[in-house]
């Protein structure tokens, strides 16, 4: 019989019951609340009478609808306000622990999550976000719900599930100078597309998937339901173990002795067979950037937008004509020719403190181009922002021309005021690249934090590889 | 949740793939703490010409005549053609109650993304999943025809053509089960307490960490 794959080992750990009908009960360790999606579930428990089953399984901090300016006045936006302060009321109603706008662990909920050793290895997680995918990078069994199973683990701790098919993505060799996590899961997701992963469990690995340090795989990760598959897996490692050690929600003592044991067994077995495999060389990887409406719709910089009319299906045809008009880009014009209006960078994806280590050695001694209208850089935590500014990196961006901001979601899905006007490019380090996204009207391209800074002190997009970075900053982003 | 057991209704066909659920329901609507009343901003940006916010009078704003939807002869349509991976992208649960409160009973289409096809069973949505060739001759007949109309029955699992025309369709046993009766899930699970709370027991014992606070 073969092996279990590591998906399969961490389903098998959670399994409650299996039903005549097919579906498998799930017990889920832990849930990650943020405002957006939280509020429904919150009046669903009461309308039904029912009390939440285990208060300290859940983590709450807002992060969608939060100004990213100075708070010291609240939030302007009456409806945004009420948002907030409804899953300020229902924490305090229940007793969950909150992060609140004012206090400096809030942050995106996929960046608090791991950086307070909320998130652990071999847990189930879940939140009302399809971002969740993030927290596999520690070996969870993490996926995003909607609403109503928000509602259900809050009610029972479990969740109704299916299990998945599982994806192996090999990526082995040596990533280039400059090229990043972020680079790896676009060139994924353009190999397989947006759709290639539904249905599966994605576990990532190879020799280049070890290389990265935990902020990289939770990139990978994170962007995992972009292609299609609800939860992006890799296998606990020393790295992983080192991450969780000391921070305040991970075990102490004799329970840290015992996890660690736990958790040695937390990767696939050799013999462990996969539904389907994916395999990418790491040398052939090339800073990617996205020309269109899906991020399915990526390229290496070094290459030129798609002409439409060498598309033999007419579904994709169709699909790319309208990306190129909803996106007003001509055919087989090249990547850097590209005008850009604003930078974003930030999000769940890429808003960690090696992120902006990554984006502030190319930023640094170099100024923001002055036909960028705005450049905002936008740290995913309290904390990162306060390990960033110890590090002197937000006087780094804002000597560059670099807005620094207040952590938050932001400009990735633009619910608070950060968005971009009708008919602006972005090249920002967020997760999708839909219509309107970041604003309607708006025009994003995804790229890495390097990428992203490199295309605001150009006003287009170049290789970053081609640049010089400042010495310091890149060797501290390669000590991983 | 309402129950879905069988229904007739006028068929709308959305000739595009990848439809997310940002264009489903764009994101300044999700500020709404309800679960009601995203039906007038259902795709908001395709069906209208303007820019539109949370507490604007949805019926004097200007309409995109060119939308698939604002045509008068899918005026009040209730199931929805889609293309492949209809409803990737974001978790929001907000995307099925927009098409709900919009009316649409029912979205067919030859593949779903898996949170969105999980959401629409949660909330009397009946997502089908036919082949591309059948999906083909959907689109073309829905086109040809004007009125044209599909009758669904979940029991028989069957989609039937106006000219009497049977389509088969699968849907996972539970999922049939709990849409047809329109059960609430959380009422299930909570019956099956007692696996749960000896599940809670051994994985204490297993990993006590996750049970001291």
């Amino acid at each position: 019989m073969a092996g279990k794959t590591l998906y399969d080992k961490l389903w098998q750990d959670h399994l409650v019951a299996e039903n005549e009908d097919g579906s498998a009960l799930i017990y889920i360790d832990r849930q990650l609340l943020h405002e957006v999606t939280s509020p429904q579930a919150f009046e669903g428990l009461k309308i039904a009478g029912r009390k939440p089953r285990r208060i300290e399984a859940n983590l709450a901090t807002p992060d969608h609808n939060v100004p990213t300016t100075d708070r010291t006045n609240g939030i302007a936006d009456p409806v945004s306000r009420i948002q907030v302060q409804t899953l300020d009321d229902n924490c305090d109603a229940y007793g969950v622990t909150e992060f609140k706008m004012d206090d400096v662990r809030q942050g995106i909920v996929h960046i608090v999550g791991p950086e307070q050793g909320y998130t652990l290895p071999g847990l189930t997680m879940v939140c009302g976000d399809s971002h969740t995918a993030t927290h596999g990078a520690f070996g969870a069994m993490a996926f995003g719900v909607g609403t109503s199973e928000v509602e259900h683990v809050l009610a029972t701790q479990c969740l109704r599930q299916k299990k998945m098919k599982n994806m192996l993505v090999r990526v082995d060799g040596k990533l280039g100078t400059g090229v990043t996590a972020k680079d790896v899961v676009l060139a994924v997701i353009g190999e397989i597309g947006t759709a290639g992963g539904n249905g599966h469990a994605i576990e990532f690995a190879g020799s280049a998937i070890e290389d990265l340090s935990m902020e990289g795989r939770m990139t990978i990760c994170n962007m995992a339901i972009e292609a299609g598959a609800r939860v992006g897996l890799v296998a606990v490692d020393d790295k992983t173990i080192e991450y969780v050690k000391g921070r305040p929600f991970a075990p102490k003592g004799e329970h840290w002795d015992m996890a660690v044991e736990a958790w040695k067994d937390l990767h696939s077995d050799a013999d462990a067979e996969f539904d389907r495999v994916v395999e990418l060389k790491a040398e052939d990887i090339i800073p990617q950037v996205t020309w269109g409406t899906s991020p399915e719709m990526v390229k290496p910089v070094t290459d030129n937008i798609p002409n439409p009319d060498k598309e033999t299906n007419a579904v994709k045809k169709e699909g790319i004509e309208r990306a190129l008009l909803y996106m007003d880009m001509k055919a087989e014009t090249p990547i850097t020719s590209i005008p850009l209006d604003k930078v974003f960078i930030g999000s769940c994806t890429n808003a960690r403190i090696e992120d902006l280590r990554e984006a502030a050695a190319v930023a640094k001694g170099r100024k923001v181009a002055s036909s960028i209208k705005q450049a905002m850089v936008v740290p995913g935590s309290g904390l990162v922002k306060e390990q960033a500014e110890a590090e002197g990196l937000d006087k780094i961006f804002v000597e560059a021309g670099f807005e620094w901001r207040e952590p938050g979601c932001s400009m990735c899905l633009a619910m608070n005021a950060d968005r971009l006007e009708s008919g602006e490019h972005c090249a920002s380090t967020s997760n999708r690249n839909f219509e309107g996204r970041q604003g309607q009207g708006g025009r994003t391209h995804l790229v890495s934090p390097a990428m992203a800074a490199a295309a605001a002190v150009h006003g287009h997009f170049v290789d970053v590889r081609e640049l010089e970075l400042d010495k310091e900053l890149a060797n501290v982003s390669e000590v991983h | 949740m309402e129950a879905f057991t069988q229904h007739t209704g006028l068929v709308v066909p959305l000739d595009r793939s990848n439809v997310d659920t940002d264009a489903i329901i764009p994101k300044q609507f999700l500020k709404s703490i309800k679960r009601t009343g995203f039906g007038p901003n259902l795709f908001d940006e395709w069906r209208y010409l303007d820019h539109g916010e949370p507490g604007m009078d949805n019926s004097k704003r200007p309409l995109n005549p060119d939308f698939v939807m604002n045509k008068e002869r899918y005026k009040g349509a209730s199931i929805l053609l889609a293309r492949e991976n209809f409803g990737c992208g974001s978790s929001r649960e907000h995307a099925p109650w927009a098409l709900e409160d919009y009316g649409i009973k029912a979205v067919i289409a030859p593949s779903f993304a898996d949170i969105f096809f999980n959401n629409c069973f949660k909330n009397g949505i009946l997502p089908i999943v036919l082949d591309h060739a059948t999906m083909d001759a959907l689109f073309e007949q829905t086109e040809a025809n004007e009125g044209f109309k599909l009758d669904i029955d979940l029991g028989k699992q069957t989609i039937t053509m106006p000219n009497g025309d049977v389509i088969n369709f699968d849907v996972e046993p539970d999922r049939k089960h709990n849409l047809y009766n329109g059960l609430d899930d959380i009422g299930i699970t909570l019956k099956q307490e007692d696996a749960i709370t000896a599940y809670e027991q051994e994985r204490a014992k297993r990993a006590p960490w996750l049970f001291s606070s």
